[in-house]
């Protein structure tokens, strides 16, 4: 069995094992915790091992699945089979990913109820995201993209806030139509090319016959639907509506991962799928791309001016942020497209951070209304500080993982589109705007003195953060570290 | 000699059953039913390498599409009869109730195996009649009365549609073995009068949908649904499902694959017709489309778990004609693969659902509510169906889901209009399926004790559930059986 396989199914020896115990063990919520590390660590020897300078797909394993036959030529049958395998990209996200997960479970130690349940939610939902990073075919792929929409719709349905069953409907149906668009693009695929290996698609779409199979015309629509469907994900407005309900609603340690993790599903399906097997779309449609990236960007930012509740605020700016992966994307050119990539991961750990640090308020102040927060600097002040450098990594300040993101982004989008570009940095300029709004009025508003005498941070929660923290200004400081796994220009086979 | 096998085992019991004392349990007549759908399965896989063989004048056919749709329905029964072991309020039963399933089945069996237009529509007539007492052999209910009318009413029209189409068939060629018809359908007689071809068609469709509940001929269902009792809902929504595609099927491709429609074509040598399959395709994807919009959207508002999971079967009667009206080459597999997957997924719902039933209170979705805490297991498994039922990868119904979405967009051109009606039903029933996890999950529940269960129905729960499983996790188990044994072209050569 290869190492991609055991990676995916690691989270499940801790769901047996959690299975096993009874509802009301006391070490039920070290076991979850303990479930997530297991994953980690083989991440970790699977990112020891790869070799930076092969480029194409490693620790790739194949096996025949099943095969659908037609009843009239029984001799051309259409096979299904299982591919996994990691390339640079695929790769940072599954560090990501494991990363945050481990540091989620620990915040999701202040769940009450049915924690057992939780937890094997929690790391069936792992299983799902290990899954879809490491896919190597599409049927996988939308495979453990349906375990992540089901774990979710659990998780946040019955361990969430007071609206929670309605944000998981509108998690489901969002969700559920984004996916069945990406069925019908995945077996539309399929029944041309016969197979639904990503990098044999990547290969045969690029050939000149390949296009008697699949027109330019039939590639367009192909392309819009893969838009829409990785779109409702990312989220592009105005598909964002079930983003911001499951931000406000789920437990924290979900919104950790969702705003850390899912939201990048997005963006690898865009980037893996719509660009690997559609280049020539993706430049037709890259100035409408470029705006919509510029609205989200903007658009987030103007409602998040005018927000009261912390969650719904971090909600958008999540959808703000996602602006700017889209905005690399549509230029397609290294630059915009590492800038975008970074982007996912940056945002992955400040929204991490962030939310943790929120979970923090709701234990001590039971809170989010920033009209009940305020100068908890003199109190809290570890806690203050904390709040106060994810807040600055937020808007971009140099020296942190967001800045290079944004600058090798809009440096992409200047070479192309300078006018959009123009329009776009003005949102840079409102996210200082928002994000030192909310982050100040915690940190040196107005004191409310009942609350008075709050715990600062435990080490449950300082080592996380520091973790996240430390991880945001080495990248920002240090790009290298992840652009070397990257080797952007022969992931995705684009030349300058 | 399968069917041999089940009229004999139906005949024995009704003996049996007329003979034996009246107090004594009728279960041993259940457990005789049940050895006699083995023996006839084993009979059938006997069968299962022989070619096309003929018999009775050639009337009747064992082809592999014959074989393929007996060993669903053989199997169907087999769960249905497990499922009704326990006798709660069955004591005005009796004994009747096995042996009707036999002879229902003997009519799907006729249905599926019938090259001519007669003994279909004695194996028509056989299931109809067989279901209609079933359904209301509870004297005494009032629901079940008022069912078992309304269902004689409308398959008594849909019968009668069904032979008014057939007549017109037979009118035409003069014929009524079905290859017989099919040789002389490209005739110049039939060209000439290809217009009443299409309405023989249409009149044929139009009867046979009634069976098969799809929209708009989908009324009775609900209500009989609802009024029968569960293992026999359970039946009707599965066997006689999958009796009606069979004959759908059979009786709608072989004999028009060479008639005439009404559309011109105009080539080099003059004017010409395309086929008939080709100008009612219009009138498939409406009814496609119908029914699965119909019964997803209505079964949002359904509280009433029976009514629920009848709209359900509607919507699911919806995906299954989408191959055959996207007139694809996998139509057979498809179909075939995807009323397998049914089975497994909708007669384990129902058995939940007669679990569930035990109070003489009618199941509501309420009923579901705290399913989790009350029967762990139960709730387990009725999880894997409502995953199953929805689509969700990992299941039979998923890669059921998969096949008929390729049907749909294999074909050239794309059949845009029946992907997107699957897209918005599926989409629409993630609502009510997800909607029942949150009873069973979320919600607490009104009594802590679990929920009874007979041993049969633990059996069922058992043999629907991991089949779901190992279908959508290895479907080869099933895709290989079907591709190695049923060479499914042979319905059309004579």
């Amino acid at each position: 069995m290869g190492l991609l396989t055991i990676l995916i199914l690691s989270p499940l020896l801790g769901v047996i094992v959690l299975s096993l115990m009874p509802s009301k063990h006391g070490s039920i919520k070290m076991v979850g915790i303990l479930g997530t590390v297991l994953p980690l660590m083989v991440t970790i020897v699977v990112f020891s091992f790869y070799d930076r300078t092969l480029s194409g797909i490693q620790f790739a394993e194949s096996y025949q699945w099943f095969e659908l036959m037609t009843a009239i030529s029984p001799n051309e049958p259409y096979p299904v089979t299982y591919d996994l395998g990691v390339t640079g990209l695929s790769l940072l996200f599954l560090m990501l990913s494991a990363l945050i997960t481990f540091l989620a479970s620990l915040a999701a130690v202040r769940i009450q109820e049915g924690v057992k349940g939780f937890y094997i939610l929690f790391l069936l939902l792992e299983l799902g995201i290990l899954g879809v990073f490491s896919s190597e075919n599409l049927f996988l792929f939308f495979l453990f993209f349906e375990v992540t929409l089901v774990a979710m719709f659990f998780l946040v349905g019955k361990w969430g806030g007071f609206e929670r069953e309605k944000a998981a409907f509108s998690f489901l149906v969002y969700n559920g139509i984004g996916s069945i668009l990406l069925l019908i693009v995945i077996i539309v695929l399929f029944v041309e090319m016969r197979t639904m290996n990503i990098s044999e698609l990547t290969l045969l779409l690029q050939e000149a016959d390949s296009y008697e199979f699949l027109s330019g015309n039939t590639r367009m629509w192909l392309f819009v639907l893969l838009l829409v469907a990785f779109g409702t994900k990312l989220p592009i407005v105005p598909l964002h509506t079930w983003m911001v309900r499951v931000h406000v609603e789920a437990p924290i340690a979900v919104v950790m991962i969702h705003a850390g993790v899912l939201l990048k599903i997005g963006a690898y399906g865009l980037i893996r799928f719509g660009a690997g097997f559609f280049p020539d779309q993706l430049k037709e449609t890259a100035v409408i791309l470029a705006i919509l990236g510029v609205v989200n960007l903007l658009y987030g930012a103007f409602i998040a001016l005018v927000q009261t509740e912390l969650c719904a605020l971090l909600a958008y700016s999540s959808v703000s942020h996602m602006g700017i992966v889209l905005i690399g994307v549509a230029s397609f050119n290294t630059a915009g497209l590492q800038g975008a990539i970074f982007q996912t991961i940056s945002h992955g750990l400040i929204a991490a951070l962030l939310f943790l640090l929120v979970g923090v308020i709701i234990d001590r102040f039971h809170s989010t209304e920033l009209a009940n927060l305020g100068g908890v600097a003199s109190q809290t002040p570890l806690f203050a500080g904390f709040f106060l450098a994810a807040g600055l990594a937020s808007l971009g300040l140099p020296g942190m993982s967001g800045f290079i993101s944004e600058f090798l982004a809009f440096l992409g989008l200047f070479e192309t589109m300078p006018v959009i570009g123009s329009i776009g940095v003005i949102g840079l300029i409102l996210t200082a705007v928002y994000m030192l709004r909310a982050v100040l009025t915690v940190t040196f508003g107005e004191r409310k003195p009942h609350f008075d005498k709050q715990k600062d941070l435990s080490a449950m929660e300082l080592v996380p953060s520091a973790v996240l923290l430390s991880l945001i200004i080495w990248i920002g400081v240090y790009p290298a570290v992840l652009s070397n796994t990257l080797q952007i220009a022969r992931t995705l086979g684009i030349g300058g | 000699m399968p069917e041999f096998t089940i009229l004999l085992t139906a005949v024995a019991l009704s003996l049996l059953d007329l003979f034996m004392p009246k107090n004594r349990d009728r279960a041993i007549l259940v457990w005789f039913a049940l050895a006699g759908i083995a023996l006839a399965i084993v009979f059938l896989i006997f069968q299962l390498d022989d070619g096309v063989v003929t018999i009775i004048n050639q009337t009747y056919r064992l082809d592999s599409f014959a074989k393929a749709f007996k060993l669903l329905m053989l199997i169907g029964t087999g769960l249905v009869l497990l499922l009704g072991i326990k006798a709660n309020d069955l004591d005005e039963v009796k004994g009747e109730y096995p042996y009707l399933l036999l002879t229902g089945l003997l009519g799907g069996m006729m249905m599926a195996s019938s090259a001519d237009l007669i003994t279909l529509f004695v194996g028509l007539e056989l299931l109809s009649l067989s279901s209609y007492i079933l359904v209301g052999i509870r004297k005494k209910n009032q629901l079940a009365n008022e069912a078992a009318f309304k269902y004689i009413v409308n398959g008594g029209i849909a019968t009668a549609i069904t032979l008014f189409g057939m007549s017109y068939l037979f009118g035409l060629t003069g014929e009524t073995n079905i290859y017989e018809i099919q040789a002389l359908m490209g005739s110049d007689i039939v060209t000439e009068n290809r217009y009443i071809a299409v309405f023989a068609f249409l009149m044929i469709f139009v009867g046979l949908s009634f069976k098969i509940t799809a929209a708009p001929f989908h009324m009775w269902a609900p209500d009989v649904y609802q009024g029968a009792e569960t293992p026999i809902t359970a039946y009707l929504s599965v066997v006689s499902k999958i009796a009606g595609f069979a004959i759908m099927l059979r009786l709608l491709m072989v004999p028009f694959v060479f008639a005439p429609g009404t559309g011109k074509v105009i080539t080099p040598d003059g004017v010409s017709y395309e086929t008939l399959l080709v100008s009612v395709r219009p009138y498939l994807v409406l009814l496609a489309v119908l029914t699965i919009l119909i019964g997803n959207l209505i079964a949002l508002r359904q509280l009433n778990a029976k009514r629920l999971f009848a709209y359900s079967s509607i919507a699911h009667a919806g995906y299954l004609p989408v191959p055959l009206a996207a007139l694809s080459e996998l139509v057979f597999d498809a179909v075939w693969f995807y009323l397998a997957a049914y089975l497994l997924m909708n007669l384990g719902a129902f058995a939940v659902i007669h679990a569930l039933g035990d109070e003489t209170k009618e199941v509501t979705v309420d009923s579901f509510a705290g399913l989790f805490k009350r029967s762990p297991y139960v709730t387990i498994a009725m999880t894997i169906y409502l995953l199953s039922l929805a689509g969700i990868p990992l299941t039979a119904g998923f890669i059921g889901k998969f096949e008929i979405f390729m049907s749909a967009l294999g074909t050239e051109p794309k059949r845009l209009v029946l992907a997107l009606a699957m897209l918005t039903g599926t989409i629409l029933s993630y609502v009510y399926y997800f909607g029942l996890f949150i009873q069973m999950y979320f919600r607490p529940s009104v009594t802590k004790k679990p929920v009874v269960a007979s041993n049969g129905l633990v059996a069922v729960l058992a043999i629907t559930a991991a089949g779901t499983v190992i279908l959508g996790v290895f479907p080869s188990v099933a895709l290989t059986f079907i591709h190695d044994h049923f060479q499914f072209l042979e319905i059309f050569n004579p």
